[in-house]
C-alpha cells in the first residue's frame, strides 16, 4: 500500500429533492487499501457508491475516481472499476460460464484471456461441476463469490462491493473475505460497504455514515481509541447515538 | 464494437431460453390469423341497394332483376338516367350504389368491355367489403348466364365479353373481407413484437437490477441499444414472413405487387416500432408500467390506422392525426402492394416518411436512455 489517493471526495452531496441522501462527505481512499464504508440502513452508503461508480450524478461537491472526475468522466471511470451491487445482478438464466463470457467480453477481454481467466476462476471457486448450470440453480453463498469474481475478471484498479456478504453464512463470509484479501494483495483497491462490525476490523480504514454524513473516519484502531471502545460494535453504537460526533 | 457481439449472443440465448417466448413467436401469428378467418365469414344480408340505370335496356333490366331476386339485396332506390346524383349514400340509407352506364346493352352485344361502377358506403368496413363481393358475384353470374344463353353469339370469339366492376371508396372490391384484414393484422403482429417485447425486455433488466451491472461497464449506449433491438428486429422479420406465408397458403391472399417491397418496408418500419418500445422502456420502471404504456399507444395506433375504419371516413381532425401514425403507413403499403399491385413509385412516399420517423424516434430514445441517472 502506498499513499497515492485513488479516490478523493470533497463535500460530495446527493440530494433527492430536498432530502440529502449523501450530505457533504469528504474522504479519500489510498491505492491498494481495503476501505470499509459502514452505516445503518438508509445511511446513504449505496447512494455514495453509485456516485463514485458513475451510476448516479452527484448534486454538488467534488470527487475523482482513478484520476477521473465523477461529474464529467463517468465513462472513463467505468473502464477502471469493477462493481458488485447490493442486489445480485448477474444473469440468472445464463450459466456461470456464459456470465463470465458475457461480462468479460463487454470489458473487452480477448478470447484467450476469457478462457484462461474463466477456467482459473472456476477452479479457484471449486465450481467446475456447476459451471454449465444456470445461476438460478446455484445457492446464494456461491452466487456472491461468483459475482465478486466476475466483478474482478477484467482486473480493475478498484472494485466496489455493496454489502457483498448480506445474508450469507459465517463460513462463506470468511471465504469471501479471503477473496477480498487476495484481490488487495494483487494491488486492487477494495471499497466495501457492510453492516457487520466484525468485518470492519478486516479493513485498513473505514468511514462510518450516519444520515448522509461521515461521523467517523480512520483505521479501526484509531476509531476504537477515539471512542474509547473495545470493539467496533461499541464504536458504531456510540456514533449512531450521536455521542462524541467526530468529523474529520 | 466487439461488445456488441457478446450482447447479441446473450440476448438470443435468453430469448430462446424464455419458455413464454416461442409461443409468442410461433403461435400468436397463427392464432390471430385463424381467429380472423372465423370473423370474416359473417354473412351480410339486407344490403340496401341503389341502382342508377342510365341504359334502360332489356339487358340492364334483367341485371337489376337478378339483384332483386337475390336474398342479399334490397332495392331501395331506383334512379333514372336523368336524375342528378343523389346523396342517399352519404346519408347512409344505402349501402351500395350501382351505376349502369348508357350503351350497356349495345356494348355487350358488340363485345366492347363494359364498366359498371359501384359506390360502397365504407363506414362499416366489414359490411362494405362483403356487400361489394356479393354485388360482384351477381355480376359474374349474370355474365356467365348471358354467355350460356347466347352461345351462338360468342362461340367463335376468342375474347369473351367483359364486364368490369369498378369500385369507388373501396379498392378491395373484388376481394374478400379477410383479404382486406390480413394485411392489417400482419402489421399489428409485427408492431406488437416491436413495442411490447423490446420494452418489456429492457424493463425486466431494470426490475432484476442487471441493468445497473451493465451501466457500470464501459459498454456504449449504441452497443446496448443495438444489442437489445436487433434480436427483436430479426424476430419481427421472421413473424412477418411466417404471417405472409400463412396468408398466402391458408387464406390465398393475393399478392399482386412485388413482395420485396413489403420486406424492405418492414425492415425500416421495425426500427420505428422498436424505437417506440425503447422509448417506453425509458419511461417505465416495471414491466406492468411498460405494458400499460405500450397498450395505450397500441390502441391509439390501431384505431387511427385505417385498419378497421377507412381513413377517408374519419372526421378531418382524426385524419390529420393518422398522419403521425406509423401503423397507417405500413398498412397502406401492405394493402396496396398485396391487393392493388402497387410498385415502388406508389409507395416511395411511405418509405420516406417512415424513414424520417425511424430517425426521429430512435434519436429520441437514445437521448432518453441514460447510463448515469439524475
Ligand atoms: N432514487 C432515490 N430517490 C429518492 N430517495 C432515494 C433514492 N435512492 C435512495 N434514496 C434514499 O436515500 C437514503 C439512502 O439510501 P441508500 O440506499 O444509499 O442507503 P444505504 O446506506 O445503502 O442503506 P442500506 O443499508 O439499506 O443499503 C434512503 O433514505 C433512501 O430511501
Ligand atoms: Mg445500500
Amino acid at each position: 500500500m502506498n499513499s497515492e489517493k485513488i479516490i478523493e471526495t470533497t463535500k460530495l452531496t446527493k440530494a433527492f429533492g430536498s432530502f440529502k441522501a449523501v450530505n457533504e462527505i469528504t474522504f479519500d481512499v489510498k491505492k491498494g487499501e481495503i476501505f470499509g464504508f459502514l452505516g445503518a440502513n438508509g445511511a446513504g452508503k449505496s447512494t455514495a457508491m453509485k456516485m463514485l461508480t458513475g451510476l448516479l450524478s452527484p448534486t454538488s461537491g467534488e470527487a475523482t475516481v482513478a484520476g477521473f472526475d465523477v461529474f464529467t468522466q463517468q465513462e472513463k471511470i467505468k473502464k477502471n472499476i469493477g462493481y458488485m451491487s447490493q442486489k445480485f445482478s448477474l444473469y440468472d438464466d445464463l450459466s456461470l460460464l456464459e456470465n463470465i463470457k458475457f461480462f468479460g467480453g463487454i470489458y473487452g477481454l480477448s478470447k484467450e484471456q476469457l478462457n484462461e481467466r474463466g477456467t482459473a476462476m472456476i477452479e479457484r471457486l471449486g465450481l467446475s461441476d456447476v459451471s454449465h448450470k444456470l445461476l438460478k440453480e446455484v445457492p446464494l453463498g456461491w452466487k456472491q463469490k461468483i459475482a465478486f469474481s466476475v466483478a474482478t475478471l477484467h482486473q480493475p484498479k478498484i472494485v466496489f462491493l455493496d454489502e457483498p456478504t448480506g445474508g450469507v453464512d459465517p463460513i462463506t463470509r470468511r471465504q469471501f473475505w479471503e477473496m477480498i484479501y487476495e484481490a488487495a494483495d494483487n494491488g486492487t483497491t477494495v471499497f466495501v460497504t457492510t453492516h457487520y462490525m466484525d468485518e470492519a476490523e478486516y479493513c485498513n480504514r473505514i468511514s462510518m455514515m450516519v444520515d448522509g454524513r461521515i461521523a467517523g473516519y480512520g483505521s479501526p484502531k484509531e476509531l476504537k481509541a477515539d471512542f474509547k471502545s473495545d470493539n467496533m460494535d461499541e464504536v458504531f453504537v456510540k456514533i449512531a447515538r450521536g455521542e462524541n460526533y467526530k468529523i474529520q | 464494437m466487439s461488445a456488441l457481439k457478446f450482447i447479441l449472443q446473450k440476448e438470443f440465448k435468453q430469448i430462446f431460453r424464455d419458455k413464454g417466448m416461442l409461443p409468442i413467436i410461433f403461435v400468436m401469428p397463427i392464432m390471430q390469423l385463424m381467429v380472423l378467418s372465423f370473423a370474416a365469414t359473417f354473412d351480410v344480408k339486407n344490403i340496401q341497394l341503389e341502382v342508377v340505370d342510365r341504359d334502360h335496356s332489356q339487358l340492364s333490366q334483367s341485371l337489376i332483376e337478378k339483384y332483386v331476386a337475390s336474398e342479399y339485396f334490397n332495392l331501395v332506390h331506383f334512379k333514372h338516367a336523368t336524375d342528378t346524383k343523389g346523396t342517399s349514400l352519404q346519408e347512409g340509407s344505402v349501402n351500395i350504389s350501382l351505376e349502369i352506364p348508357n350503351d350497356f346493352e349495345k356494348n355487350i352485344m358488340q363485345k366492347t368491355p363494359v364498366t359498371l361502377s359501384a359506390k360502397v358506403n365504407a363506414i362499416d368496413g366489414m359490411t362494405a367489403g362483403i356487400s361489394a363481393s356479393y354485388a360482384q358475384s351477381i355480376i359474374q353470374e349474370f355474365r356467365e348466364e348471358f354467355v350460356k344463353a347466347n352461345i351462338g353469339l360468342f362461340e367463335q370469339q376468342n375474347t369473351p365479353f367483359e364486364i368490369n366492376f369498378s369500385m369507388q371508396n373501396w379498392y378491395n372490391a373484388t376481394l374478400d373481407y379477410k383479404f382486406y384484414m390480413v394485411p392489417g393484422l400482419l402489421v399489428l403482429l409485427v408492431s406488437m413484437i416491436g413495442m411490447f417485447l423490446t420494452s418489456m425486455n429492457i424493463v425486466k433488466e431494470k426490475e432484476i437490477g442487471t441493468i445497473e451491472q451493465l451501466n457500470v461497464t464501459p459498454i456504449t449506449k449504441g452497443e446496448f441499444i443495438i444489442g437489445k433491438v436487433l434480436p427483436f428486429w430479426c424476430i419481427g422479420m421472421f413473424v412477418l414472413s411466417l404471417g405472409l406465408t400463412i396468408a398466402k397458403l391458408v387464406f390465398s391472399v393475393p399478392m399482386q405487387g412485388p413482395i420485396y417491397l413489403i420486406f424492405l418496408f418492414a425492415m425500416l418500419y421495425l426500427f420505428v416500432v422498436l424505437g417506440i418500445g425503447l422509448f417506453i422502456s425509458t419511461l417505465a420502471d416495471t414491466q406492468q408500467q411498460s405494458m400499460f404504456i405500450a397498450w395505450f399507444f397500441m390502441v391509439i395506433f390501431v384505431l387511427l390506422s385505417g385498419m378497421f375504419t377507412p381513413i377517408e371516413n374519419m372526421p378531418v381532425w382524426a385524419q390529420k392525426i393518422t398522419l403521425l401514425n406509423p401503423f397507417r403507413y405500413f398498412i397502406e403499403v401492405m394493402r396496396s402492394v398485396l391487393l392493388k399491385g402497387a410498385t415502388w413509385d406508389d409507395v416511395k412516399m411511405n418509405f420516406f416518411i417512415i424513414g424520417i420517423y425511424a430517425i426521429v424516434i430512435n434519436t429520441m430514445s437514445v437521448l432518453a436512455y441514460r447510463k448515469t441517472n439524475g
